[in-house]
């Protein structure tokens, strides 16, 4: 796998839009093949701008970009045959048939014959629309709509796979189906998957490595784990029976092994501590001798929420507000929605 | 074009004309509505040919030719309303990510709307010929007539197409449509010979699209065609479709600019 060229190199990509929004301001990416690689932001942060350069449908300011080894820029042809693409917006063509938009998009790849037709029933079969496959698109569920347009992304076979908010819009079991959908994927042999959320947990459970994306650039990349480890432990949050008093829990709590950033607030009190579970028989102990009763304790692990806070520096729910303010002129060029 | 593209021209094509046939209510519309025009028209102004000029004592016949390309051209002129469909449903987003030819993209275009615009002008045709029309040129002037309005409908489709990728307002093609059918079609030897037109509007007619695919199919369709008036005005169509089909080509280059 490592011994592979990277399936996407992006150097400083720069785009901005007319109006003065700045979409890309230098985002730099390395994917390795076979991977599946998260691209996590709110929306607006750059991430189907980057998506649309890397499959060839807009140019960048500047910048270079290889996927599959080819250059969006000199050989798109060769790009766009070794790609899948699954947009945001469906983009299946709701009066034909399942099984026609599967027939027609192997074709524009130059599949004839038995071959289209085997692998158009193949497909069908495995996102189990073989029932429907033969109805017009339109009558299908929202569910079954992303299910086909994973399927067309497919059709040839690509090596690398292209998932744009794959989940945005689905109610809540059809969007755990597509995530086994994207997980059995990634098993498939030598596929890349490159997937753009804007779902911390989407991210967190189907990539193996996550880049965050803030305000077009890449402000943090690493695996789930590694992303949660630089937070440097467990949060333990506590509720006292009473108030105490806040200097002498304060005091009580600092310089406990493995216990950092004390926070008394009322009858609340967090810490972070390198080994949560390992560090509450401890803080119990402690705040007991303080002579403060405690009536809960829990232990959190890190969150990609906590993650993004730290890198972007601001929460993930207040940049997705904000930024939907902010790219109006974006939303309406036919962007995110 | 290489055949791989033709093969391509032609799966988008049949796409195309896969999506008319599944909507029945269009293609109804689409042929109802010129039996309507030729009922309505036809007694109308069935007395007309009594002030001479028509080259013909049945209106009917002279109607035919002026229904067929007004069909044509109204059937033609909404082809933006599909594209800005196809633009907002991520459809063309998708045929760009793969390899197709974008060349075979834009002529799928002009292809279906030739088909469907050759298809409506025989179906007007013949329910012409039935309700007792008379063509006095034959099968070769009906030719030169369905050949006229396929290059007026190439025109309008093709501009159409321009706009809806240009503007991406379904408001703006409605708008100018109406603003333009009634306009285009009256200031046109349609309904009424040239001779008994003013002459101001005969010579606003000269400059008109609509009029001279009227002039090249309906002079092919006399028993004496005027081989000059129709190869000119047949040329001048042919013209401006390369023209238009030109500018809605460089629009579909823009418009990827701007994805």
């Amino acid at each position: 796998m490592s011994t592979r060229a990277p399936a996407v190199a992006a150097r400083d990509l720069i785009k901005t839009y007319p109006g003065d929004v700045t979409a890309l301001a230098g985002m730099d990416l390395t994917i390795d093949a076979g991977t599946v690689f998260g691209l996590l932001g709110p929306n607006g942060a750059g991430k189907s701008t980057t998506v649309k350069i890397l499959t060839t449908l807009a140019r960048p300011d500047s910048g270079t970009a290889t996927v599959a080894g080819h250059d969006v820029l000199r050989h798109p042809d060769r790009v766009r045959r070794a790609i899948g693409v699954v947009a945001q917006k469906s983009g299946a063509d709701p009066v034909a048939t399942g099984r026609e938009n599967l027939l027609l998009q192997g074709r524009l790849y130059g599949m004839r014959g038995a071959a289209v037709r085997h692998r158009t029933d193949e497909l069908l079969d495995r996102f189990d629309l073989a029932d429907a496959g033969n109805r017009q698109v339109k009558g299908y569920s929202g569910g079954m709509q992303r299910r086909l347009d994973v399927a067309l992304g497919l059709v040839h076979r690509p090596e690398v796979l292209f998932l744009d908010e794959p989940t945005t819009g689905l109610d809540p079991e059809a969007r755990t189906a597509m995530w086994d959908e994207i997980a059995r994927l990634a098993g498939d042999e030598g596929l890349t998957i490159v997937l753009t959320t804007h779902y911390l947990e989407e991210a967190d459970r189907l990539a193996e490595r996550i880049a965050i994306v803030d305000r077009g650039r890449i402000v943090v990349e690493g695996t789930p784990d590694e992303l949660k480890g630089e937070l440097r432990g467990d949060a333990v949050h506590m509720e006292l029976r009473a108030e105490g008093d806040t200097g002498t829990i304060t005091a009580a709590l600092t310089g406990l092994p493995g216990v950092h950033e004390v926070l008394v607030d009322g009858r609340r009190v967090s810490v972070r501590a390198g080994d949560g579970a390992a560090a509450v028989p401890l803080l119990l102990a402690a705040l007991e001798r303080a002579g403060a009763a405690v009536a809960a304790a829990t232990v959190a692990r890190p969150s990609l929420d906590d993650v993004y806070l730290r890198y972007a520096g601001r929460r993930f729910a207040e940049a997705e507000a904000a930024d939907a303010r902010h790219i109006p002129a974006l939303t309406s060029a036919g962007d995110a929605r | 074009m290489n055949s791989q593209a033709l093969a391509q021209t032609w799966y988008m094509t049949q796409r195309q004309l896969m999506a008319i046939i599944r909507q029945p209510v269009f293609l109804v519309i689409s042929l109802v509505q010129p039996v309507i025009w030729l009922f309505l028209f036809g007694n109308l102004f069935k007395k007309v040919v009594e002030l001479g000029g028509f080259g013909t004592t049945s209106y009917l016949d002279y109607l035919i030719p002026g229904i067929v390309v007004m069909s044509a051209l109204g059937s033609s002129m909404w082809a933006g309303m599909g594209t800005l469909e196809e633009i907002e449903r991520g459809t063309l987003n998708r045929f760009l990510t793969t390899p197709v030819s974008r060349n075979a993209l834009m002529n799928a275009n002009v292809v279906e709307n030739g088909i469907a615009t050759a298809v409506q002008s025989v179906v007007i045709v013949l329910l012409g010929w039935a309700a007792g029309a008379t063509y006095q040129g034959g099968a070769g002037g009906l030719l030169v007539l369905v050949v006229a309005s396929v290059l007026l409908g190439t025109v309008f489709g093709a501009l159409s197409n321009a706009l809806g990728m240009l503007v991406r307002r379904r408001e703006s093609i409605i708008g100018i449509n109406t603003f333009l059918l009634l306009p285009l079609t009256f200031l046109s030897s349609s309904f009424m010979a040239p001779s008994q037109m003013p002459s101001w509007m005969r010579h606003i007619a000269d400059f008109n699209p609509v009029n001279w695919a009227m002039v090249a199919g309906r002079s092919a369709l006399n028993g004496d065609p005027d081989r000059g008036l129709v190869l000119g005005r047949g040329g001048a169509l042919l013209v401006l479709a390369v023209v238009a089909v030109g500018l809605s080509t460089r629009t579909f280059r823009s418009y990827q600019k701007s994805v």
